[in-house]
């Protein structure tokens, strides 16, 4: 099985992929981690990861930018239906819009507008740096065996906006910072989390090696 | 659910080898600031911060190398900070690993370096490294002053207006430090925090002046930080970040200990 991470110059690819080998290493899962810029190389990969570090519409020009690559992830995720998994401003991306500082469209899988948080709670500082548990909305696979809710694991974030759902379906978890953040969307083969499992240790590596045996 | 409180330990670099040592843990090699942050990654350290204090250029790039193996490693956020002027500084630390870069002198020197960093990067790995020390004599009302060169140098810029404006210029965080405290054991400047956490929409993170645990309680719930950073409390031993953790969760303080 090969894995593909995108490169569009956005983030902090060395430790998502680092994160990736050791969770198929220590899951027993054979799988390489190809770090690329290539659209041929993601149009044939068995699994795509969207990463993505920055603003919204920095990120949208940027995999934009890539020759090939829009039309190698809708052949890869939208046509063939491979397992797709987005994090953080590569989850917000799968949304319609983006409303960070100016409006972009997005790739228009999760119905919704990626809008600034406002906490109820003044005193909450933005962004939301560090560490928050879980409230698993529905199950989904990708959290097999990850205790959530309270008393759960925690998952690292470092954003100021998130993906307001519109459909309840597309909702698997929130994380709660003044009200309740998006923390993880899904839909058929496509899911992405606000937080950053590379950096979540516990329970990064759990999620990450339950991606890499998913089978939508 | 709560957003935890961080416990974040801070590693002098130099020319590549941990500055101070670490003797609390059986390093191979303590010098290593790779093995060191393994180690605080094990005892469940929320977030990691280098600060490298390599004074000759010539070893300047020993830092891209230890940021490097510790991401290889390490699946912890990192910060690093330490002569980042500019944006190839950035850029550099972060496709070696690093999630976020903290700007010091040069946030001074050139505060515009800030928004060019914060417009090309986004705010959240943009941190402003603030060092500051009291000025105000006693009776007056506190006034802080951002200090340069270790503190040697004063700068007569205030800095409750200089971490506002820092912010306005797109810092995600600020990491402040009292060069009153710093190496004191006497505990953070609370009034300091405070004012500038009050005062800013940001995370800031406490810093200067660690002697014991309660120092760290009180950079939480007294201070209005969001995390608090030690150094040598951690690096001799003293405690361990286990401890810290579950003293500060003990006091009525949202900790991750998982």
């Amino acid at each position: 099985m090969r894995v593909a991470i995108i490169d569009y110059g956005s983030g902090n690819l060395r430790s998502a992929t680092k994160a990736f080998e050791r969770a198929a290493r220590e899951a027993g899962i054979n799988a390489e981690i190809e770090l690329t810029d290539k659209a041929d190389r993601v149009a044939s990969a068995d699994r795509i990861v969207l990463p993505g570090v920055g603003a919204y519409a920095d990120c949208r020009r940027g995999l934009d930018a890539v020759d090939g690559m829009r039309q190698a992830l809708s052949e890869a995720v939208e046509a063939s239906a491979r397992p797709f998994l987005g994090i953080c401003v590569g989850m917000q991306l799968m949304s319609s819009r983006g409303l960070e500082k100016t409006t972009t469209q997005g790739l228009g899988w999760i119905k919704g507008d990626v809008v600034e948080m406002v906490p109820s709670d003044p005193t909450l500082k933005i962004p939301q740096i560090g560490w928050n548990t879980l409230a698993l909305k529905k199950p989904h696979p990708l959290f097999n065996g990850i205790k959530t809710g309270e008393d759960g694991l925690h998952a690292y974030f470092v954003h100021s906006y998130h993906l307001a759902v519109e459909n309840p379906d597309d909702l698997i978890a929130t994380t709660a910072y003044g009200g309740a953040v998006t923390a993880f969307v899904a839909q058929g083969n496509k899911a992405g989390a606000q937080f950053h499992p590379e950096k979540s240790q516990t329970l990064g590596l759990a999620l990450i090696s339950n991606f890499l045996r998913w089978k939508p | 659910m709560t957003l935890k409180a961080r416990v974040i330990p801070c590693l002098d670099v130099k020319d590549g080898r941990v500055v101070k040592g670490v003797s609390f843990v059986d390093l191979i090699d303590a010098g290593d600031p790779v093995e060191s942050a393994k180690a605080y990654d094990a005892a469940g350290a929320d977030e990691l911060c280098f600060l490298d204090i390599t004074a000759s250029s010539d070893n300047r790039d020993t830092i891209f190398d230890v940021v490097a193996r510790t991401a290889d490693h390490c699946f912890m956020p990192l910060t690093v900070g330490g002569g980042v002027r500019a944006v190839a500084d950035i850029r550099k630390l972060l496709l070696a690993g690093a999630d976020k870069v903290s700007i010091n002198s040069a946030a001074v020197s050139n505060p515009d370096f800030v928004a060019e960093a914060a417009d090309k990067f986004g705010n959240q790995c943009i941190v402003v490294s603030i060092d500051s020390k009291k000025v105000s004599k006693p009776g007056e009302e506190d006034r802080w002053e951002i200090f340069t060169h270790g503190g040697r140098q004063a700068t007569g810029i205030d800095a409750v207006t200089f971490a506002e404006k820092m912010v306005k210029l797109g810092a995600g965080e600020l990491l402040l430090t009292s060069m009153d405290r710093d190496g004191s054991k006497s505990g953070y400047d609370i009034a300091l925090t405070r004012t500038i956490a009050d005062k800013v929409s940001v995370p800031v993170i406490a810093s200067g002046g660690v002697g014991n645990l309660d120092h760290m309680v009180e950079g939480i719930r007294d201070g209005h930080a969001t995390a608090v950073l030690a150094a040598s409390i951690f690096h001799f031993g003293t405690h361990s970040i286990g401890e810290a953790k579950r003293y500060m969760a003990e006091h009525g303080i949202a900790m991750r200990l998982d």
